[in-house]
């Protein structure tokens, strides 16, 4: 198998144990805010994307905790957190 | 309530070197560990050099879960169009004791945690360090789910972004600008398959860098290492260049297009991608690295920016395990003076300092500057990769001779661009 896959499929190769609730959120009034814009491009699982109103939405289900976001955007646009302990991705190979 | 001699954050390598150097030396440690078990949260590219940190675990060695000693040493300069590979092989690569391996993380972390538990550590899963006890200006212990754990020290071993460190004004969130983002995909395919593409015997193990149209200009790079039975693949790219957006290109997309290069889909032709990671690294060194020590605590492996590329080696895992275990040291010189505090604490520095550790850093502190360079990244792929198609082109007339041919792309000016970035190189 070496065609090209979708993100979304990698991303259904991973193991993910449900969270409670989600652990980076776009802080209220952010959403247009240029440095989040930046998130578009750096997020590795694509789970950042713009809308036609120039708002960037988050869907937290398949983040791989890497961070990228919190350097690139700052925690003034971002509440960033890790998700709780036994939650989240959980890689078995690394 | 019980006081812990020392709580550690994070069961990665430095973590668990921590762990394990302390409860060797008979100290009460809890390791506390957000996922569901040691390595899940975990991810190198990658391979570990086993000599600078063969002799602070002894023990460790002879029986480690890892993959392949690598006999293999490749670089691939590439271009839009062509690329250029250099495979170094040695004797000294296949003899042993072998300097490096190729390295999966959840299955090595996971073993070394076994380890660190023998020797009578405490290992803690699934639980999320919520904030740190601080009294008289201490570190005193930590919040965890709700509980209250108290130790004399504790090690933040919590990784790159280390929550921890910032929370005990440590160090700043950090910038784009000191941090490069990895992506990488575990390849599974049959190691018959993987010997006859590598050139392998037996377990001999290839690394490989990529560089640059990899990543389109912007400072990284792409690699390779095999594994048993897979092949790990994936590009790392500086945080700040990505978001320059110049061109503006998807992090995701960047690691496609490096898959669909015909020079990397040969190799991995029939293998079966089996997981998809990603993780960031500090690529600031010495100068972006975060305080070590303050009153009851200390921080190592990357939480502390101890990750260092050099262009040619990246190196993090002994950087990790060094750190963890001078940590877990200082943690006991403390006991045995009965004072936690950052004076006490800061022997801890000393002792990076009179290693490899803070050596290699300061003896590479202009690397980032240095790498931070664009013609690498797209002027000498090209260049190279052009020189090449004319030097092997046999036209349907007469073949230009050789020299004139050279003398095309070594221009007075380019040379002189060179001779500019070979007296920069010149600081590494």
């Amino acid at each position: 198998m070496n065609e090209l896959m979708g993100l979304k499929a990698k991303l259904g190769l991973d193991v993910f144990k449900p969270a409670k609730e989600a652990h980076i959120k776009i802080k209220p009034g952010m959403e247009r805010d240029p440095r989040l814009k930046k998130a578009v491009l750096v997020c590795p699982a694509g789970l950042y994307s713009e809308n036609e109103n120039g708002e960037v939405t988050l869907t937290i289900d398949g983040c791989l905790e890497c961070g990228t976001c919190r350097l690139a955007c700052g925690t003034e646009v971002l509440e960033w957190n890790y998700p709780e302990g036994g939650a989240g991705v959980q890689f078995r190979f690394g | 309530m019980e006081k812990f001699d020392a709580i550690v954050i994070g069961a990665g390598l430095a973590g668990l070197a921590a762990a394990y150097t302390l409860a060797q030396e008979g100290a009460e440690v809890l390791v506390l560990e957000r996922g569901d078990y040691p390595g899940a949260k975990n991810v190198t590219g990658g391979r570990i050099y086993i000599n600078p940190v063969r002799d602070l675990f002894p023990d460790l060695w002879e029986t480690a879960p890892l993959e392949r000693f690598i006999s293999h040493e490749g670089v691939t300069m590439m271009a839009r169009e062509r690329s250029i590979t250099v495979d170094y092989y040695g004797n000294e690569l296949c003899e042993e004791p072998h300097q490096s391996y190729s390295i999966l993380r959840s299955k090595f972390d996971r073993w070394m945690a076994k380890q660190a538990e023998t020797k009578g550590a405490m290992l803690l899963g699934r639980v999320m360090v919520d904030d740190l006890i601080v009294e008289d200006g201490k570190v005193d212990g930590v919040f965890a789910g709700g509980d209250e754990l108290r130790a004399n020290v504790v090690i933040a071993c919590d990784g790159v972004l280390s929550l921890t460190a910032e929370k005990a004004g440590l160090r700043q969130p950090g910038t784009a600008h000191d941090f490069a983002v990895g992506i990488k995909e575990v390849i599974e395919i049959d190691p018959a398959l993987i010997n006859a593409r590598f050139n392998l015997n037996d377990d001999e193990g290839t690394a490989r860098l990529y560089v640059g149209e990899v990543t389109k200009g912007k400072f990284g790079g792409g690699f390779l290492y095999t594994n048993k039975d897979s092949i790990s693949l994936g590009i790392v790219v500086g945080i700040e260049d990505l978001m320059e957006g110049t061109p503006a290109v998807e992090a995701p997309t960047l690691m496609d297009e490096f898959k669909r290069r015909p020079e990397v889909s040969a190799l991995i032709k029939d293998g079966e991608t089996v997981e998809y990671s990603a993780h960031v690294i500090p690529e600031g060194g010495f100068n972006s690295l975060t305080n070590l020590y303050g009153d009851g605590i200390v921080v190592a492996g990357d939480a502390a920016g101890l990750a260092l590329n050099i262009g040619f080696t990246v190196r993090g895992m002994e950087y990790a395990l060094a750190s963890g275990y001078y940590a877990a040291k200082a943690a006991l010189k403390a006991k045995e003076a009965g004072s936690y505090r950052a004076d006490t604490l800061s022997v801890y520095k000393t002792m990076l300092e009179e290693s490899f550790v803070l050596e290699d850093f300061k003896n590479f502190k202009e690397t980032p500057t240095v790498l931070n360079n664009p013609r690498f990244f797209t002027h000498y792929p090209e260049l190279a990769g052009n020189l090449m198609r004319d030097i092997y082109a046999v036209p349907a007339g007469t073949k230009s001779r050789l020299y004139p041919t050279i003398k095309r792309y070594m221009t007075m000016g380019e040379m002189w661009s060179m001779f500019k970035d070979a007296r920069k190189a010149m600081k590494i």
